[in-house]
């Protein structure tokens, strides 16, 4: 189903906040929203929005490439990105990332062996003084967990898997 | 002293409407579209002294008087793309004290015709997205956002976008670019946004914190604002503190204080009461300056940290002790920069690609001929790139080799 | 614009005020090296390459004066970093330095191309572009000779991707300039091609289907400045230093493209010297700098093997080499005993010298001349057509230009593409067709009517309404005319009521106003020139007559003909290669190609143009103007048979609107900007200086002030189909069928199988899905085709492409059945 079948009035929402000639504008919030679906942004739903934008299928996936927040491979359900750039990392970041994987028993990049969390490495976040931190872009959007510690971390994951589960 | 942009911490619940408007808010906003000419609100701001935040400390008003009056329509633009990597106060401000900042856009908006205006956000702000479009909506719920605003002809509309992971888009050019719907790459300059903005007509971009002093600025007046800070600085700033500090946070100050009144006073002082070492003032783009006595009484203004050999660009202090080595700063800085280089231009996109593969031999073993060639590359780099991310990304570099020997030696 | 007056390398230069520091350095005669920058498209400023020195008169802020030294000179405020030159626009005592006079501009383009060699591989020993590749060149002169990034750190990237079947890209050697991209976004206005990822892993894509899908395509690798995008039909194909380059013309649509062809001997080809590639050459108002993919790729049938060597004659129902002599005597007996009942047809294919002669003959035999063609009306170009000074790069605000019944794009892309840019300079452009086209998008007004209805519609723009005002009022007016869905007599009644539209709205006889006959060949302009008339029942005409055919296939593509021609008294046909109306001649005369001989072609704007031998003489094939006139020796008639410089001469002399012209004048250059080629093609890419002449335009007749008549436009009467009937009509597709196309493999893919175009809700009445096979049938003839849909078409139309081996001319009434129900 396409996004404007699927969402109508979200698509119709996003179109408004632009002028309707330059609808182009809504290509990342339209981004979102197709990734919604999958977790990444299928090359139908860029087929999808091309079509609803009038550029091309090129063009879309372009903006896909240059963003790091769009994905265009499948990963694990919730993406969570540890900032690891040089005000966390002075604060310990990269032994947070470091024991994190460790109890994973993943590497950095790499999705638990259930595909619910896979774990990235990312840039600053704008939570530099609450530090270790990670965001997790998940279905819903991107969440920030602040002043983390290995142990609150396992818990989340936990909690993620059970929610998942009683669904 | 009272907070003028951290409200929140004098004035609980300030982000609910209600508060605000207890508290003096929208008064603003609705004297001057009721009661003053576009110009007189842009005079206001001009002889208040207020520069920008975002980094290069130009005078608002005056960015304001630049808008291209022959082309319609006007645009203003606030950057909250917040991701110079110590930087975390506009994130603060637009969840704590958002109607606040809001009606400085408005104002803003006001003050150079704009019927349209724009918050762009980083993309991880998903969560700030979604509270300020409520946010919004309770504005234009109350008659202070809409068509005919407070019986006038005015009309005015605030949008947020959301931009998606790219700190290159807070570059005013590539934020523009990123908005039309395309790879945030920046545009030659000039011409400059007040001339040819988004969709090409004529737009103001301006810092979510230097919009956020606009409110109280018209409401207390030029004077009021300039009485605080330094002849070179007016008002106050909010320092982003970060590294290793005790206590790490936001933190407003008029302009004036000295580093040491930041980082001991506010701060705490150093982890494990370690020595500090090195002090960046505006986050990974800075130069690394060595955190001497004089460095420390040095003054926060913007002409006075220019004779430390650095900017204060956005105040975002990260502070390196000794217990951390100086090659890996620039390792991490270098990794950021490659990693957000948006390759539009050859001396950044070239440039830190070979700065990394140069600093990563260099961490696993100091060779002198690549401590040389990693400063050359990134001289090399400077006065050539397109915009100052290039630039940027030597700053660290070579400040640290040069300023730091002791820590490149073999 | 007023002109600025500015110093580079302590010259003078007094350039338009707005021009850019690159190009004023240009016409100063300075290179200033660029890669990003193209004179054809909006500056960049991403490479750096173009780094100079400027420094600006410093002004008084105060009384707004410039501030003067010791000596009373302004003085110059230098800035503190370089600039791009190719972002800089000039202004009023500007002093730039460039890495000629400047040791700082000329160390930090030095230190660019380092930069730009750390990701750059050392393969120009294998690189297509070794010998013609700006970087290489740069590298040469600036290069330290050392490398300080070490080797085994460089990226290692695909070197062997297909943008699509035509157009190759190696990941390692692009260096990110974007101008294959802005190419596409901005000159073909077709986003196919894009960047993808960011930073140091940006690399070029196409998510477009098929890949890289636009006609324009190979341009890109022109412009090119690094061997990162090569053509699938070039690439490993020669070293550029082996090549000799002789000009042409290019023969595949009226626009006349200007080329350079390729050539080289090959032993593979057992010595012989082979085409390897097309080129465009810069012809300002004709093709710029740029050539379209049809033209670029579809040279193969030029090699193709089955040309005539030899005359043969027809020996008891079988055709059989002989001499010279012999053909011509028995075809000059039997033609000249027929005196009247000779027809002469002929087809654009031929030159200007070609058509003059052929006509020359029939009028002192009191035969006829015919044109071969499916489109009419061009004795309304000779006398409403743009004249001499014509150039749609000169359209622009002000200017109104209606497509009619025409799909450009297909038609005539280089056509397409120059008055997509004429609209954005602001011509207001209308585009009438019957389904929607590529130059939709571009158009101020779009009129979409049913097929059969084009004469009402052009009408429907002499009365009141926005769009006939802004037609009227533009200051010019130009009308290109095609075959959408029209025959013969269709497009003759569509440009006899586009000329009484230009006719009386005054937009006749000024150079850039005029009617423009979009025609199926590349000198059909020239035939019409020449006097040539179509006719409305070309079977008719031939039944029984002394036929001589010169440059048609009418058998080949029409059974109707092929009857006709079976029953005629006598049958001469000179062509090329044996076609299926040679198959019936009585004599066969071998012609030579464009490509081994001299001429001229006629423009559909109205632009001649001379072509070069290239090739050696295939066999003992003669030009076509020399084997008329040794018919006409035998006929004891004189025409000039030895020059095709002395043929002009006299055509000149016959055909008014060649007054004046001569050989030499149409070989006349002036100096085009952007200049181009010069042995310096980091500047504007590989297209070829023009040193072998421009060309000459043709004057009208309503511009000499002649009287002149114009017909009533016929209303052809709309074919109503009836229930379970279709009204079929032909449509022009680029790649098609044709014999000058299928010989290029690499086209293939584009050009498909054979197909029908439904209205989607058409094809599911027929029960038939787009893909699905389904069997045409029109007039006793059928076709087992493809069906494709296209929403913008009405229903009840069935679109059939022309040279696909159906030999649909003219609209009729059809039925199409799914193939699965006949079955
Ligand atoms: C690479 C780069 C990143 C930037 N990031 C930001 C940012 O995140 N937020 C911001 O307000 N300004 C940023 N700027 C500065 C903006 O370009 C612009 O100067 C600023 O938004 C203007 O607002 P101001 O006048 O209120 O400071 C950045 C500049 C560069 C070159
Ligand atoms: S300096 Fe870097 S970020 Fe700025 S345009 Fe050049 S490549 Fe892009
Ligand atoms: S920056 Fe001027 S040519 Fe590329």
């Amino acid at each position: 189903m396409s996004l404007s079948e699927k969402y109508p009035k979200e698509v119709k929402r996003l179109l408004s906040k632009y002028p309707p000639e330059y609808k182009r504008s809504a290509v990342m919030p339209l981004l979102y929203l197709a990734q919604r679906e999958e977790g990444y942004v299928t090359k139908a739903a860029m087929k999808d929005i091309a079509g609803l934008l009038e550029i091309t299928e090129t063009e879309v996936a372009s903006i896909v490439g240059f963003y790091t927040l769009y994905h265009d491979e499948k990963a694990g359900k919730y993406r969570m990105q540890v900032c690891a750039d040089l005000p966390c990392a002075l604060r310990g970041a990269d032994q947070f990332l470091e024991s994190l994987c460790g109890n994973l028993g993943i590497k950095v990049g790499e999705t638990t062996a259930d595909g619910l969390v896979t774990i990235e490495s990312v840039m600053c976040l704008a939570a530099c003084d609450k530090a270790p931190m990670f965001q997790m872009q998940g279905p819903d959007g991107i969440e920030y967990h602040e002043n983390m510690t290995v142990d609150r971390t396992m818990e989340l994951i936990e909690a993620l898997k059970k929610s998942g589960e009683a669904k | 002293m009272a907070h003028i942009l951290l409200r929140h911490r004098d004035i609980p619940n300030i982000n609910q409407i209600d508060v605000y408007k207890k508290n003096g808010g929208f008064e603003a906003f609705k004297n001057a579209v009721k009661k003053m000419k576009p110009e007189d609100v842009t005079n206001v701001v001009k002889n208040s002294g207020l520069r920008g935040r975002g980094g290069a400390g130009f005078p608002t008003g005056t960015k304001w008087s630049f808008m291209d009056n022959k082309n319609w329509p006007h645009y203003v633009v606030a950057n909250a793309d917040e991701s110079e990597p110590g930087t975390f106060k506009d994130r603060e401000i637009m969840e704590q004290n958002p109607f606040q900042f809001l009606e400085g856009v408005a104002l803003a908006s006001y003050a150079v015709g704009a019927n349209a205006a724009y918050v762009y956000m980083r993309g991880e702000f998903w969560q700030v997205a979604a509270f300020l479009d409520e946010k919004i909506a309770e504005m234009e719920k109350e008659g202070f956002l809409g068509d005919k605003l407070f019986g006038t002809d005015y009309s005015l509309r605030i949008y947020t976008h959301l931009g998606a992971g790219a700190y290159i888009c807070g570059e005013e050019t590539a934020l523009l670019e990123s908005m039309e719907g395309k790879r945030g790459q920046p545009r030659v300059r000039p011409p400059f946004p007040p001339s040819f903005g988004l969709y090409g007509k004529p737009t103001v971009v301006n810092n979510v914190e230097t919009l956020t002093n606009v409110p109280l600025i018209l409401a207390n007046g030029a004077d009021w604002y300039k009485s605080m800070g330094t002849a070179d600085s007016a008002g106050v700033k909010i320092f982003s503190l970060s590294g290793r500090v005790k206590k790490p946070g936001n933190y407003e100050l008029p302009f004036g204080k000295t580093f040491r009144d930041l980082i001991y006073g506010e701060g705490g002082g150093i982890m494990d009461d370690r020595p500090i070492k090195a002090i960046m003032p505006a986050g990974a783009s800075s130069s690394l300056i060595v955190a001497d006595e004089k460095a420390l009484d040095t003054q926060l203004e913007y002409a006075a940290v220019r004779t430390l050999g650095a900017d204060l660009g956005s105040a975002s202090v990260i502070v390196i002790d000794d217990t951390v080595s100086i090659d890996w700063v620039i390792s991490k800085t270098i990794h950021f920069f490659k990693h957000e280089s948006c390759g539009k231009c050859t001396p950044c996109r070239e440039g830190n690609h070979w700065m990394l593969n140069v600093v990563n031999r260099i961490e696993h073993g100091h060779k002198p001929e690549d401590v040389t060639l990693l400063l050359n590359v990134a001289k090399q780099m400077q006065g050539k790139c397109l915009c100052a991310l290039g630039e940027f990304a030597t700053m660290a570099v070579v400040t640290g080799i040069e300023r730091f020997p002791q820590d490149f030696k073999a | 614009m007023a002109d600025v007056t500015l110093t580079i390398d302590n010259k003078q230069v007094t350039v338009p005020a707005g021009m850019l520091v690159v190009d004023a350095a240009k016409k100063a005669g300075i290179d200033i090296p660029v890669f990003c920058y193209h004179p054809k498209m909006e500056p960049a400023g991403m490479c750096r390459m173009c780094l100079v020195e400027v420094g600006r008169p410093m002004i008084d802020r105060a009384t707004g004066k410039p501030v003067l030294d010791e000596k009373g000179e302004p003085k110059v405020q230098f800035m503190p970093k370089l600039e791009t030159a190719c972002t800089n626009p000039v202004s009023e005592g500007m002093v730039v330095k460039t890495q000629l006079t400047s040791e700082r501009a000329k160390s930090g383009q030095k230190e660019t191309v380092e930069f730009l060699l750390t990701s750059h591989p050392l393969d120009c020993p294998i690189c297509d572009k070794g010998g013609e590749c700006p970087l290489q060149n740069l590298t040469m002169e600036h290069g330290p000779g050392k490398s300080r990034f070490i080797f085994d750190e460089k990226q290692r990237l695909a070197k062997h991707v297909p943008l699509g079947e035509l157009i190759w890209l190696d990941r390692e050697r692009c260096i990110q300039c974007g101008r294959c991209i802005r190419f596409q976004d901005d000159v073909a206005g077709e986003s196919v091609i894009g960047f993808d990822q960011r930073g140091r892993y940006t690399q070029i894509v196409t998510f477009s289907e098929p890949g890289f899908d636009s006609v324009f395509s190979g341009n890109t690798t022109d412009i090119c400045p690094v061997g990162a995008l090569t053509t699938a039909d070039f690439r490993f194909g020669a070293r550029p230093w082996e090549l000799q380059a002789a000009p042409s013309i290019c023969s595949q649509c009226p626009v006349g493209c200007n080329t350079v062809i390729n050539t080289r001997r090959e032993a593979k080809a057992d010595g012989k010297i082979v085409i390897k590639r097309i080129m465009p050459r810069q012809n300002e108002q004709v093709n710029e700098i740029w050539l379209c993919d049809k033209g670029r790729f579809a040279h193969h049938h030029f090699a193709s093997e089955d040309r005539l060597t030899k005359p043969l004659i027809n020996k008891e129902d079988k055709l059989a080499k002989a001499s010279w002599k012999s053909a011509l005597d028995l075809a000059s007996e039997k033609l000249s005993a027929a005196k009247k009942n000779l027809v002469v047809l002929a087809s654009g294919r031929l030159s200007n010298e070609d058509l003059f002669n052929l006509k020359s003959l029939a009028d002192m035999a009191g035969g006829k001349a015919l044109l071969y063609s499916d489109m009419g009306g061009g004795a309304l170009t000779t006398r409403v057509g743009v004249s001499a000074g014509f150039d749609l790069g000169k359209l622009g605000a002000g200017d109104a230009i209606l497509v009619a019944a025409s799909d450009l794009y297909e038609e005539a892309p280089i056509w397409w593409l120059r008055v997509k840019a004429a609209a954005e300079r602001g011509a207001t452009l209308i585009v009438a067709n019957p389904r929607a086209t590529k130059l939709d998008k571009h158009a101020k007004f779009v009129i979409r009517y049913s097929y059969g209805d084009e004469v009402t519609t052009i009408e429907d723009l002499k009365g009141k309404n926005k769009i006939a005002d802004a037609f009227r009022k533009a200051e010019n007016a130009v009308v290109f005319y095609g075959s959408e869905g029209v025959g013969l007599a269709g497009s003759a009644s569509v440009a006899a009521a586009a000329a009484e539209l230009l006719t009386e709205a005054g937009h006749v006889g000024k150079p850039n106003s005029g009617l423009i006959g979009v025609w199926g060949r590349a000198n059909d302009q020239g035939a019409w020139e020449m006097g040539f008339e179509t006719s409305d029942d070309l079977a008719e005409e031939l039944k029984g007559k002394a036929v001589y055919i010169a440059g048609a296939d009418p058998a080949g593509d029409d059974p109707a003909l092929a009857k006709a021609l079976k029953s005629a008294k006598f049958l001469v046909v000179q062509d090329i290669s044996l076609t299926a109306t040679a198959g019936l001649a009585d004599v066969v005369l071998p012609a030579q190609a464009i490509t081994e001989r001299e001429g001229t072609f006629t423009s559909g704007d109205r632009r001649v143009q001379r072509f070069y031998p290239v090739l050696p003489v295939t066999g003992e094939a003669r030009p076509d103007f020399a084997i008329t006139s040794q018919l006409a020796r035998g006929m004891n008639y004189i025409l000039e048979g030895e020059s095709p410089s002395i043929a002009f001469d006299y055509l000149t002399t016959e055909a008014k609107s060649f007054e004046g012209l001569h050989y030499a004048k149409l070989a006349e250059t002036t100096e085009q900007w952007p200049l181009v080629g010069r042995g310096e093609v980091n500047y504007g890419g590989t297209s070829y200086e023009n040193k072998h002449g421009l060309g000459a335009q043709l004057t009208s007749a309503a511009a000499r002030g002649e009287n002149y008549k114009l017909p009533a436009a016929k209303k052809v009467k709309s074919l109503r189909p009836k229930e379970g009937e279709l009204l079929a009509v032909p449509v022009t597709k680029l790649y098609d069928q044709g014999t000058t196309v299928i010989p290029a493999a690499l086209l293939a893919e584009r050009i498909g199988e054979a197909s029908v175009t439904l209205n989607p809700a058409t094809a599911e009445e027929l029960g038939a899905a787009a893909g699905e096979l389904v069997k045409l049938s029109w007039n006793g003839s059928q076709s087992e085709v493809r069906v494709r849909t296209d929403e913008s078409i009405s229903t009840g139309v069935a679109l059939v492409p022309r040279s696909f081996g159906m030999a649909l001319r003219e609209p009729v009434v059809a039925s199409v059945k799914s193939a699965k129900k006949v079955k």
